[in-house]
């Protein structure tokens, strides 16, 4: 199976909007979450279409809109998207009215665009796409699904363009019930310092990424998904094991992996489990690092797969990425993902690109 | 009558985002649907949501709903008179 990401659309805490850039000037956040940067809609969406989305379903359309522009694709011929918890807004503002007017007179926008699949609808709707169109709410894994489901699509019609996104948003009123869980830090230093500071926690985040997936290369594909995988374990010798099978299963040796883009997130006890990995597994790969940049969402892989795409397009490791440089081209990077210990998923991508020794 | 009429064009671009709206833009006899200010059926059913939460009106008659949501002033003449001020 293989994908080649022909277009990419980003909306996310750094300043990504134009969808081509690596993050050479870093936003920092001296709170424990970040919030995206949010580029002008206007460009890509009327007022009459603007005023009644919620931020998430702006950031996910315009995304999806960058995506097919930089691909020069008019209309996909299918849309996917993956998002843990959907439309939070315009869910919480529902079921606060609901609380509040008794279950009387509730507005309907809320109601409209309270559900998962109302990025993925409005996506379809813009473009009067009438083909395929799912949405994964998977949890943490809900990006990923996604990619297998486009990865499948492709291998029995690999010619098709297939629009595939992570999308999740941050609210006030999901960053308080979170917290109560104590999944993120009481007192951040500030975002881009996260790793040289461990402690208990991490920062949580959100974004939108949308990509253009078709089984072709065409003349400008970025890089390639050459593989997708998911498992759940709380054991660092488990996952080891799962991801020694994942490379075997791909005819790699993890020496062929010239980066491995890793989830970790700044907790203490998860980028514990992460690093013993990585010593037993990769001790001759690159180390790269991304949750800095854009938090902790449930698709938070959906920024990573645009950092590694970025990163074998432009054979070039951003040094804020970077934690561990062996210095040799890249063909393979192995984005490993975890969320909060438990959830870990594997993108395995390719270089298009001929590279220099 | 005046000031109902201002206050629910407050509350109508509020509720609308027609945040391209200021008050004064509208006007009182204004078609609010279709070649007026453009507003569609989902419009609609925010104004009956809006009605019923501000001012305690419900509209139980789907028939009536095109004469009440004509304009600013037919929404504030209904309002009046289902609080039975003439």
């Amino acid at each position: 199976m293989k994908a080649f990401i022909r277009g990419i659309g980003i909306v996310s805490p750094q300043h990504t909007g134009n969808g081509k850039r690596l993050p050479d000037a870093p936003v920092d956040y001296a709170n424990n979450f970040l919030t995206c940067i949010e580029p002008d809609y206007s460009q890509w969406l009327n007022p009459q279409q603007l005023r009644r989305m919620s931020r998430v379903v702006k950031m996910g359309t315009s995304s999806a809109l960058m995506a097919l522009a930089d691909a020069s694709v008019e209309k996909p011929d299918a849309v996917i998207t993956g998002t843990g918890y959907g439309c939070l807004e315009d869910t919480g503002t529902f079921l606060t009215k609901i609380s509040e007017l008794n279950e009387e007179a509730l507005n309907p926008t809320p109601f409209m665009q309270s559900t998962h699949n109302t990025i993925g609808s409005q996506v379809a709707l813009l473009l009067q796409c009438r083909g395929y169109n799912q949405t994964f709410a998977h949890g943490a894994f809900s990006f990923e699904q996604a990619l297998l489901d486009t990865l499948m699509l492709l291998e029995e019609n690999p010619d098709q363009h297939i629009l595939t996104g992570g999308i999740d948003e941050r609210t006030q009123a999901s960053h308080a019930i979170q917290s109560r869980f104590n999944k993120y830090r009481n007192n951040s230093p500030g975002t881009l310092s996260l790793f040289n500071t461990p402690a208990k926690g991490t920062v949580a985040g959100e974004g939108a990424a949308y990509f253009v997936l078709s089984g072709a290369p065409g003349n400008h594909a970025k890089a390639m998904i050459n593989a997708v995988q998911t498992f759940s374990t709380a054991f660092a010798d488990v996952a080891e094991t799962r991801i020694r099978e994942f490379l075997q299963h791909n005819n790699i040796n993890p020496d062929d992996v010239d980066v491995i883009l890793t989830g970790k997130s700044g907790d203490m006890e998860g980028d514990n489990q992460i690093e013993a990995t990585l010593a037993s597994v990769f001790q001759n790969s690159s180390v790269g690092v991304f949750k800095h940049l854009c938090g902790e969402y449930c698709s938070a892989s959906s920024f990573a797969l645009w950092l590694g795409a970025m990163m074998l397009e432009r054979q070039e490791i951003p040094e804020i990425v970077l934690q561990k440089n062996v210095h040799r081209p890249m063909r393979t990077i192995l984005i490993y993902n975890v969320y909060f210990r438990n959830h870990h998923a594997l993108i395995l991508l390719r270089s298009c690109h001929p590279t220099k020794n | 009558m005046e000031k109902l009429m201002g206050d629910l064009k407050v509350q109508i671009i509020e509720t609308l985002n027609l945040n391209q709206l200021k008050p004064e833009d509208i006007g009182d006899d204004q078609p609010l649907f279709m070649e007026g200010l453009g507003l569609d059926s989902i419009d609609a059913l925010e104004l009956i949501a809006l009605l019923q939460q501000k001012y305690n009106v419900k509209i139980t008659d789907p028939q009536e709903g095109p004469r009440i949501f004509k304009s600013v002033r037919t929404i504030a003449e209904s309002i009046r008179a289902h609080q039975g001020i003439n």
